[in-house]
């Protein structure tokens, strides 16, 4: 395919489109589909034949809409309607909806905050096109990127322009992309490759995964874009195998570009070849770290090595590798359309752009939402996310996973960007926000990551290996109410150890929710110590029995 | 990477199981290199359900790979089973988010109602109990997967109640 045959297929889409009066885009992501989408679809389709209508009505899946606890939804364009909640045998009134008065019972409030407060670049076209066409991306300007830089740029003035727009890498660190692509560009190699990281491990996040089956080609096409730039030949996207549908989204997504020779030998009749396949994971966390990553892609066991050197000047093979995160490389189309300067105007001063996060836990909204940079944790929680339910009292926010920290209330008119986090002992990581109220009990949130990053462990090094076995032991002892407050000095003073000498970011990391609990609510780690009771009432604080006389 | 192996000794698969064939053909399709390994293993877990020892030693002669660096692999993922699942199997997510919102207490049920703990299956092996780190469905936290269907906004009944449709499944 040629630039000019991929103008005329977009022209073509969009001409097919504007032919229908209505589109009824149907959320077909994870967490709808678990709330019985496909069977709305379904019965959408057949109420839309049933009217006759399916000349002018078009029925589509279509990516995540980004509010999973009203599913399923429903978008209707060009009318703007979101309806939630929707179950099969709603399906006729909808329809009748199109043509009369909307359905009332099942409308979402368009002038929600939840919708209102958000924007969107990473997932402007989730919940528009469908994720199993390419035609559909296309139609919205999709590989318009692409073609951009294959036919006006060189690759030095594509790593300019991604280091004009100062993105940072979303995957937790924040380390300016535009300098690792550089520095891969620089390295020397007689092969390089681009690795994508959609290793997505830390519970509580899944904005990656969302991504990748909402809107799979654009994350192809920042590869692409990526190994134009820094002259890589092969591509691999080390995917979780958690996640079949986003696994099943990339197989055809690539599948499809392959077809359309985006991806391939000389992309659109230029002399740049560009090849991409699909790596599955098999549930190891320390995966995500980089050089685990690369160990895992060449089929060993997933255990880290010393950096430097770093991956970008050897990586995979021994060859400089560029490694970056889904939501990175999601958002260098619109980088690469808007350009940098647009992208440096959003966000704060360090932090440029937006960020994906995934809002769960103890909050009315929980969902998806796509934020700018330097936003307040307060108009996350109690804004877009709708406050505490059942009138309860707010607590802390976890940023980050296993890594991160809790953030506690004094704190809540915080800006989210990297070095704001950082300062009060949590990070920004991949982007999981988990709300606590205070039915949560701080030690047992600290005891929960900590047996996840104990059993997470790889096992290399031993102050991580060891160490967090006893961290979690004390932590036990101090659930259960037979610690000492010497037991307490003896964490701390492991938390520091773990800290400073373990071999990579999984272990360097771990103490984390410790330490920043313990920063924030010591008085609850003391009144489990001292007083026997847990404040929260969760944990079994058993009471010190009197022996009998 | 490594260039592919031109010659190389056929290796024989453990049975005559056609099932074997399938992964062969990952093995081929990647060339017989020994970065193949973890892609074949997960084919030998969906084609058999699990990986046993004969299933290892084909693979590592196949790939030429010393047997106990596919032992190492096998063992250090969680995704890889060395024992074959129970007839049904229920996982439930232990996430921040389903943490936060009670996925414990439906383990307990689990756990106290079948006498097994994560990762075992009953002795009458109908039903295996998983754990998983998260399944990334944190807005329908607590959630848990029965047979391959995902079901969120779960509570202890419900999840012994969707076990207990099991039961009455297979007696009739």
């Amino acid at each position: 395919m040629t630039v000019d045959e991929l103008q005329q297929l977009a022209a073509t889409e969009q001409e097919a489109k504007q032919r229908y009066k209505f589109c009824i885009n149907v959320c077909v992501a994870t967490g709808c589909i678990m709330c019985g989408s496909e069977r709305v679809k379904e019965a959408v389709e057949e109420a839309v034949k049933a009217k006759g209508l399916d000349k002018e009505v078009l029925v589509k899946g279509v990516g995540c809409l980004g509010l999973c606890s009203a599913g399923p939804m429903i978008y209707i364009e060009p009318d703007g309607i979101i309806y939630r909640k929707v179950t099969p045998e709603d399906a006729p009134a909808i329809v009748q909806g199109l043509v009369s008065t909307p359905v009332e019972r099942l409308i979402c409030p368009p002038n929600l905050p939840f919708f209102k407060r958000q924007m969107k670049i990473v997932m402007e076209n989730s919940g528009i096109i469908d994720p199993e066409r390419i035609e559909d991306y296309i139609a919205v300007g999709g590989y318009q990127a692409l073609v951009k830089v294959l036919t006006e740029m060189s690759p030095s003035e594509v790593i300019e322009e991604v280091t004009k727009s100062g993105l940072r890498g979303r995957g937790g660190a924040g380390y300016p992309t535009g300098l690792k692509w550089s520095t891969v560009a620089k390295a020397n190699g007689t092969r390089k490759f681009v690795v994508c990281n959609a290793d997505e491990g830390d519970p509580g996040a899944y904005m990656d995964r969302t991504i990748l089956e909402s809107d799979p080609h654009r994350v192809i096409e920042g590869m692409i874009i990526a190994a134009y730039a820094v002259g890589a030949q092969q591509g691999y996207i080390y995917v979780r195998a958690e996640y079949p549908l986003a696994i099943k989204r990339l197989r055809t997504a690539i599948r499809q570009a392959e077809r359309l020779n985006l991806l391939g030998n000389n992309i659109l009749g230029t002399t740049f070849s560009f090849h991409i396949e699909l790596r599955i994971g098999a549930g190891a966390f320390v995966c995500g770290e980089e050089t685990a990553l690369i160990a895992s892609i060449e089929g060993k066991r997933g255990t880290p090595r010393p950096r430097p050197p770093y991956p970008a000047e050897y990586g995979l093979w021994g060859y400089p590798t560029l490694i970056n995160n889904v939501e990175t490389f999601a958002n260098i189309p619109a980088i690469i359309r808007n350009g940098g300067e647009w992208f440096a105007k959003i966000g704060t001063e360090k932090s440029k752009g937006t960020k994906v996060f995934a809002l769960a836990g103890r909050v009315v909204n929980t969902g998806l939402i796509e934020v700018p940079m330097g936003i307040t944790l307060r108009e996350i929680v109690f804004d877009i996310g709708g406050g505490i339910p059942e009138g309860k009292k707010f607590k802390a926010v976890q940023t980050g996973g296993p890594s991160g920290g809790c953030i506690p209330e004094q704190f809540i008119d915080l800006p989210v960007d990297y070095e704001s986090l950082t300062k009060v002992g949590s990070i920004m990581g991949s982007g999981g926000m988990i709300v606590m109220d205070e039915t949560s009990c701080m030690v047992d949130v600290a005891k929960f990551f900590v047996e996840f990053c104990m059993s997470e462990s790889c096992g290399k090094c031993v102050p991580c290996r060891v160490g967090t076995a006893h961290m979690y032991e004390l932590l036990h002892r101090i659930t259960n109410g037979s610690a000492t407050m010497l037991d307490l000095e003896l964490l701390e003073e492991l938390c520091d150890l773990v800290k400073n000498t373990s071999l990579c970011g999984l272990g360097q990391t771990a103490p984390n929710p410790v330490l920043s609990t313990l920063r924030y609510f010591r008085h609850e780690y003391e009144a489990h110590i001292l007083d026997k009771t847990c404040p929260a009432g969760v944990c079994p604080v058993r009471q010190v029995e009197e022996v009998p006389a | 990477m490594p260039p592919a192996l031109m010659e190389r000794p056929k290796v024989a698969p453990p049975s005559d199981d056609k099932r074997w064939r399938i992964v062969e053909g990952t093995m081929r399709r990647h060339g017989y290199q020994p970065h193949a390994l973890i892609e074949t293993l997960h084919t030998v877990q969906e084609t058999f359900g699990y990986i046993d020892e004969d299933a290892m030693k084909f693979v590592a002669q196949s790939l030429r790979v010393p047997f106990s660096q596919v032992y190492g692999v096998v063992t250090f993922y969680h995704f890889f089973t060395l024992k074959p699942q129970g007839e049904h199997i229920c996982v439930v997510c232990l996430g921040t988010a389903c943490y936060i919102k009670g996925s414990p207490q439906i383990l307990d049920a689990i756990e106290r109602t079948y006498g097994i703990k994560p990762g075992e299956t009953t002795k009458d092996g109908k039903l295996s109990l998983l754990a998983a780190r998260c399944l990334g469905a944190c807005g329908l936290a607590p959630v848990a997967v029965f047979d391959g269907q995902v079901v969120g906004k779960l509570t202890p009944e419900e999840a012994l109640k969707q076990i207990r449709r099991w039961e009455q499944d297979d007696s009739r």
